[in-house]
């Protein structure tokens, strides 16, 4: 299985190396290379699956690791580990990237970096598949840097557009505040338990190793993390912005993936989250599901009411994992992959077309607005059919995979409200419901405007057709598999997955954090468990259907008049078109503040640092000289003081030497008289 | 006159009256003239030594072999004078300072 895992994770990053370097001579630009690379994977991953499913025990798990880093007493290992969680977001994570990569053959067809598109697509399933099989959470944080670099470079790809490039960076910045949780929180980790690997850090946690006030600020600061790349408020602001990226990006990074990795994170971690942390997780999680649902409602692009969509339903997610719902956050993390990823390459055949038509009659302008759309479903019946299922999916109506998940979140979600004390609690189950009603209307909305009715342009219409069957394949394939059939297994029944493969395999890990360690705990005992399910049920396809059939009622039948009702509500209309102002609100306080502080610091680099910088020079010039005048006036002085005086001596000594030899034999004589004179005396 | 001392009185006056001649006199030929006695001296000192305090006749051999010496040094530096002559007709050696500076 670890061998498996090995090449199912590398052959990316082969096809990735042979894309960047030699992608533009290889024969069609080199798609195959990388399409290969993910279809082996997915066929690998099949395998795993496969076997996963055949073996059928919760407890299954292979763990491999060899040691990375030992110098003295600092050991970091490196492994691989393997369980059904991460099999099964495996399975999801390269269904998904294949069909995106097979469907980026017709998207991107003609561009003119068509083969650095698929080496930035294989990097990425690299790195994702990396995220999730690493075990420990260092080798998780580099793979999660890079999906995110990964991810700057696809939302930049048509980096020649300002809009395109600021949003690469903006989603790189807003990142980075998360990281900067998460690798506080890793080093509290590592600080305290001296290890990046989960297992031991579910050891030490249930040893008490870490307690109290430390684990939950150190779950809260890993969650910071996952806040940042799973676009929870207060940092959702970058994924309606990296919508700028070509669509199968927004499809499978921003949709499926990516933004689900904060979620797979927070998975894996969920034992060692403590009652506080839980609260925090469940309510950031519960708010961002509804906010982000209340700003897709007015919505003019199609992909950003599917961008607010994805941050709802990640919040969705967030909310599960914090109420404790842990097996129904992560199943509708795999649902939601399957029928968002569907509806993003939906969005993509619809742009791809009216990008087509408006090329063919020269009309500049967003071919993404809704507001030039109407009456597509006779042009593109199979976009539409499919982009129906994976709205039904999204709006959690039964029969369809969405709906077991949502419904499962839902339930849960009630049960820990129930499960309290405190009545306060009973916030999150309402925004989860207000979110599931708000989620079926702007589907609707959507799936209304854009394909029944009048067309808007005729002028546009005229050209709009089906996108070609490499397009429409990967549409077929996500919204079989939107079905409820493949996650009720081997239950068919369509309103329930207790009974599912799922539900067998993929069982909460035991909470690390214990009431021997004086932690408050979760507890939802099961009959309250049980009957907020059913009643969970029933409550969120009755809202499901009220969505609906409010949004049929506005802009299908016209019973309602929207301009009039709009008009009514017209502060909150607005403070939902412009979302809530954040951005603005952003732009005047922390870009402006951000500024402000750098235009202080640079003046005090300019004054202060080069003043202390130019003194420190100046001295320097002075002492020199000085130094100068005493190397010149004292030192030469006296070296020459000596050579004057030798050579003084030697002119005075010259003289002596006569050149005449009786002088000299006059010398030696006189010489030799003394000495006789001096030995006798 | 069977004793040392007369003979080293006289070697002392002769060697003196040699070293003198060779300091004071300006013509070479006189200087030449003052190495004689010089050596002349020495050999009275050599015989004298070798009749009183040797009683053989290493000294006498000395003493030839420094006549003999004395002719040849004698006869080169007579050719060295003479050429000289001609070349600067002149053999004060006070003259001969073309080394100098």
């Amino acid at each position: 299985m670890i061998t498996l895992a090995l090449y199912i994770w590398l052959v990316p990053l082969l096809a990735f190396g042979i894309q960047i370097f030699f992608g533009k001579r290889l024969p069609r630009k080199g798609d195959w290379v990388s399409v290969g690379a993910i279809g082996i994977s997915f066929f690998l991953t099949l395998i795993m699956f496969v076997r996963m499913l055949l073996n059928y025990s919760p407890d299954y798990a292979v763990h491999a690791s060899v040691p990375w880093i030992n110098v003295g007493t600092f050991k970091i290992a490196m492994g691989i580990y393997l369980d059904n969680l991460a099999i099964t977001m495996a399975m999801a994570v390269t269904t998904v990237s294949f069909v995106v990569h097979i469907y980026s053959i017709g998207y991107m067809e003609g561009d003119p970096r068509y083969s650095r598109f698929f080496a930035y697509l294989s990097l990425f399933s690299f790195s994702m598949l990396g995220l999730i099989f690493f075990d420990n959470l260092f080798g998780i944080f580099m793979m999660w840097e890079l999906v995110g670099l990964c991810s700057y470079l696809l939302i930049g790809f048509y980096f020649e557009k300002k809009s395109a490039s600021d949003a690469g960076k903006k989603a790189f910045i807003t990142n980075r505040v998360g990281d900067w949780g998460f690798l506080i929180g890793l080093l509290i980790v590592f600080t305290t338990l001296g290890t990046f690997t989960i297992t031991d850090i579910h050891t030490l946690v249930a040893q008490g190793k870490l307690t109290g006030g430390l684990l939950t600020a150190a779950g809260i600061l890993l969650f910071a993390g996952a806040v940042g790349k799973s676009a929870q408020f207060p940092l959702h602001v970058w994924l309606p912005d990296a919508m700028e990226g070509p669509t199968p990006v927004s499809a499978l990074i921003h949709a499926a993936t990516m933004v689900a990795a904060g979620v797979y994170l927070m998975a894996r971690i969920s034992f060692m989250l403590s009652f506080d942390a839980m609260l925090v997780v469940a309510y950031i999680g519960g708010f961002t599901a509804f906010f982000a649902a209340t700003i897709a409602i007015t919505q003019n692009d199609i992909k950003r009411v599917l961008a607010y969509s994805t941050i709802s339903q990640l919040g969705y997610m967030i909310m599960a994992i914090g109420v404790g719902a842990y097996q129904a956050g992560f199943f509708h993390l795999v649902t939601h992959a399957m029928f968002k990823a569907g509806l993003f390459l939906g969005s993509g055949s619809v742009i791809h077309a009216m990008h087509h038509a408006m090329h063919k009659t020269g009309v500049e302008e967003d071919p993404n607005d809704i507001r030039l759309m109407g009456g597509f479903r006779h042009k593109m019946p199979i976009t539409y059919y499919t982009f129906l299922i994976f709205s039904l999916a999204l709006s959690g109506i039964p029969f369809f995979s969405g709906f077991l998940s949502k419904d499962a979140i839902l339930g849960g979600t009630l049960a820990f409200a129930m499960a309290q004390s405190n009545p306060i609690h009973y916030l999150l189950p309402t925004f989860g419901f207000l979110a599931a009603i708000i989620t079926a209307f702007y589907m609707f909305r959507l799936i209304i405007k854009t394909f029944f009715g009048e067309p808007k342009r005729p002028d546009l219409y005229e050209h709009i057709h089906e996108s070609p069957k490499v397009m429409t394949g990967p549409l077929i394939t996500l919204a079989t598999l939107s079905i409820w059939i493949f996650f009720t297994l081997p239950s068919i029944s369509p309103f329930g997955s207790e009974n599912s493969w799922y539900y067998h395999l993929v069982k909460k890990p035991e909470s690390a954090v214990s009431v021997q360690l004086g932690h408050p705990v979760l507890e939802i005992p099961e009959h309250i468990e049980h009957s907020a399910h059913v009643n969970g049920m029933m409550i969120s396809i009755i809202f499901a259907l009220t969505g609906i059939l409010l949004a049929y009622m506005f802009y299908y039948w016209k019973k309602w008049d929207v301009e009039a009702f709009t008009n009514k509500i017209r502060p909150l209309y607005d403070l939902s078109y412009h979302k809530y102002y954040i951005d603005e609100i952003y732009n005047a306080t922390l870009v402006r503040g951000l500024l402000l502080w750098n235009n202080i610091l640079a003046w005090f680099d300019a004054h202060i640092i080069d003043g202390l910088v130019n003194g420190a020079a100046f001295v320097t010039r002075h002492v020199s000289r000085l130094s100068g005048i005493f190397d010149l006036g004292f030192v030469d002085g006296l070296v020459n003081a000596v050579a004057d005086l030798t050579r003084d001596t030697g002119q005075l000594l010259r003289k002596v030497q006569t050149g005449q030899l009786q002088f000299y034999i006059f010398g030696a004589l006189a010489g030799l008289v003394l000495i006789i004179i001096g030995t006798l005396m | 006159m069977n004793t040392l001392m007369p003979y080293l009185i006289i070697g002392a006056i002769v060697f003196t009256l040699g070293i003198f001649t060779i300091i004071y006199k300006k013509n070479a030929v006189g200087i030449l003239m003052g190495v004689e006695l010089v050596l002349n001296s020495v050999n009275i000192n050599f015989i004298a030594f070798a009749k009183f305090v040797d009683k053989g006749i290493n000294g006498q051999v000395v003493a030839i072999f420094i006549i003999i010496l004395a002719a040849a040094e004698a006869a080169i530096a007579l050719a060295i004078i003479l050429n000289i002559y001609r070349t600067k007709a002149t053999v004060d050696v006070t003259e001969l300072n073309e080394m100098k500076n």
